[in-house]
């Protein structure tokens, strides 16, 4: 069971810049402008510890979003999706005129409560 | 009187050492209007070898920038401001075209404010004094303000014109060069500013270099060659840049948005007046240039036994902003700035209602007519709710509003600052106590009391909490960019007596 899903086209963008740069992660930003959507670098871009919640993976690329994030994000289901846009962010997918956003939805109870008793 | 899309050329470049260069590897992007999704432009997308050049010539200036006299740069700054309200108009179109939001905000407030900004900086220079102070008899400390050295600068794209305003006056007047980089949104204004101001400044003192955040943001954010770097974004950006200028021991200031409370206690509705009248604008604020504000008043809280009332004034209100085509006068609310921002905000509608928000207004996109059709619209939205909702505690940066009820001050309080952020705040009330009280005991930069939405330049702005730190306008930004020199001078002939 798992918090964090990914659509096929999301995929497909993935993969490509998988090619291109090696291992990446997912970061989930907040605030302003382009704030409130997922950030994708090369792994080792950024400095990560124990207030970076590891979401899920996605074909073997890390999901991350803060702690101070999680907690009022953690009774919702996320799935990164992409569309056309351009961020002015650092993540990778700008240069290609695309941007990755999230889908949510809540949490079934059933999901609530595997995933926020046993993790929390 | 209404507008129509300005003229553009085909191509524009960057401005660096004080000439317009094509970008060293050629590539330019497709700019485009959010209020109709037609093409306005290219862009240099830039690489890291133009931000190497652009840091080299402003390095190479920064000697002859530094030992210009402050008057010499002051009267620069007011020219600039001269040459923006000569061309008030023009400039206020391409913000329109280039961004979406309504002329007459671009009219009235962001160019107006840019050009006002420009001028303070310019007499705040003039108008400041280091200090001297006898320690004793024989020993004089005095402190001179250097400047940093060069600065890189990322603005966003929510007022592209005003945001370079706040960000480059106090960098230049204060001897600093400057490496700017516009938000790849809305390149339009920056580029028509560098050919109305081309032979105000000396070659290198401002460059201005177009392109993606990961292609030339990160390489300007983290070169050894600048020695502060000023942001406006969003926290995992904010994070970075500071991750960056670790490894350099360079300063940054970080404007990284918020989720400001917008307060009204139930005195606001003693009376059926034009005070009320204000504070019924001042909820529906939120919808101001399409809720694209870091400080967009996106939490409504009411005052229970006023909240019925004062509510049925709010959505009345909300539900009569007209929504357009943004080169109509008229027009209160345009376009969002781009795709992406217009699909995100639509998943925030899906989650909040799914969360339980009841929505009381909007709610949905706008679709409207003609070439319209292609822009980014979404209706006024107020959502009713509580305070744990995601869509009570995430940025949506669209014309979106929360709405809750509190009982008393301390639950007021509660809700207020109950969130990540702490940028701006709304306290609305005729009680003279609250006035003060209320304000000091919310956890933000900038409350305003009894208005909303006011950006003089000549008041202090910036964030608590994940807002951010640093501030901008006001005299006390210009220490933001400037070390202290210590000169401690001793007038005694007589040797201290250890050696």
């Amino acid at each position: 069971m798992e918090r964090v899903a990914i659509t096929e086209a999301a995929t497909e963008i993935l993969e490509q810049l998988k090619t291109k740069h090696g291992e990446l992660i997912f970061h989930q930003s907040g605030g302003c402008c382009d704030g409130s959507a997922p950030m994708l670098f090369e792994k080792d871009e950024m400095y990560l510890d124990e207030s970076d919640i590891l979401l899920g993976t996605l074909h073997d690329v890390n999901f991350y979003m803060n702690q101070d994030q999680f907690e009022y994000w953690k009774h919702t289901h996320l799935t990164v999706d992409i569309t056309k846009g351009r961020g002015a962010s650092f993540s990778l997918e700008i240069p290609l005129g695309l941007r990755f956003l999230i889908h949510s939805r809540l949490l079934t109870d059933q999901e609530n409560e595997i995933l926020n008793t046993k993790n929390n | 009187m209404n507008y129509s899309k300005p003229e553009f050329k085909e191509k524009y470049d960057n401005y660096i050492n004080g000439k317009f260069m094509a970008p060293l590897g050629g590539q330019y992007f497709d700019n485009t209007s959010p209020i109709d999704n037609s093409f306005i432009a290219k862009y240099p997308r830039s690489q890291k070898e133009d931000i190497e050049l652009a840091l080299d010539a402003a390095n190479a200036a920064k000697q002859g920038w530094e030992n210009t006299s402050a008057a010499d740069r002051a009267a620069m700054l007011n020219k600039v401001a001269d040459i923006i309200e000569e061309n008030l108009e023009a400039f206020a179109l391409i913000e329109t075209c280039d961004n979406g939001k309504p002329i007459r905000e671009t009219l009235n407030a962001d160019i107006p404010l840019a050009i006002d900004h420009w001028r303070y900086f310019a007499a705040c220079i003039r108008s400041e004094e280091g200090g001297a102070t006898e320690l004793d008899q024989h020993t004089l400390s005095m402190n001179i303000k250097e400047p940093l050295g060069v600065v890189g600068q990322i603005i966003p794209w929510n007022f592209p014109l005003l945001m370079l305003s706040w960000k480059l006056p106090p960098a230049l007047v204060t001897g600093n060069c400057v490496v700017l980089k516009p938000a790849e949104q809305t390149p339009a204004s920056a580029s028509f500013l560098m050919e109305k101001i081309a032979d105000v400044f000396p070659p290198g003192v401002v460059n201005i270099v177009h392109g993606f955040g990961p292609e030339a943001g990160k390489p300007l954010a983290s070169s050894p060659k600048v020695d502060k770097v000023a942001f406006t974004g969003e926290t995992t950006t904010g994070q970075l840049i500071m991750q960056y200028a670790s490894k350099n021991l360079n300063p940054v200031t970080m404007e990284l948005g918020g989720k400001s409370p917008n307060i009204f206690f139930n005195s606001v509705m003693d009376a059926d007046d034009a005070y009320l009248d204000k504070a019924v604008e001042g909820a529906v604020l939120f919808a101001f240039n399409k809720g694209e504000v870091c400080t967009c008043p996106s939490r409504i809280l009411v005052q229970e036994d006023i909240y019925d009332a004062f509510m049925e004034r709010v959505v009345a209100r909300t539900e009569a902003i007209i929504q357009g085509n943004p080169y109509d006068v008229n027009t209160m609310v345009g376009a969002q700035a781009s795709n992406d921002q217009y699909e995100k905000i639509q998943s925030y509608f899906k989650i909040g209602k799914d969360e339980g928000a009841k929505v009381l207004a909007g709610g949905e996109a706008n679709k409207l007519e003609g070439n319209l059709a292609n822009g980014f619209y979404i209706k006024p939205t107020i959502f009713e709710g509580h305070n744990k909702m995601r869509v009570f505690q995430e940025e949506i940066f669209g014309p979106v509003v929360c709405v809750t009820k509190f009982k008393d001050e301390a639950e007021a309080l509660e809700i207020a600052n109950d969130t990540m952020y702490g940028l701006g705040a709304g306290v609305w009330t005729r009680d003279a106590h609250q006035l003060y009280q209320i304000p000091r005991a919310i956890k933000a930069g900038r409350v305003w009391v009894n208005c909303y939405h006011a950006y003089p330049a000549h008041a202090p702005f910036g964030g608590y909490k994940k807002s951010g730190f640093g501030r901008e306008n006001h005299v006390m930004m210009l220490n933001y960019y400037r070390q202290t020199k210590n000169m401690l001078i001793s007038y005694d002939k007589n040797k201290l007596g250890f050696f």
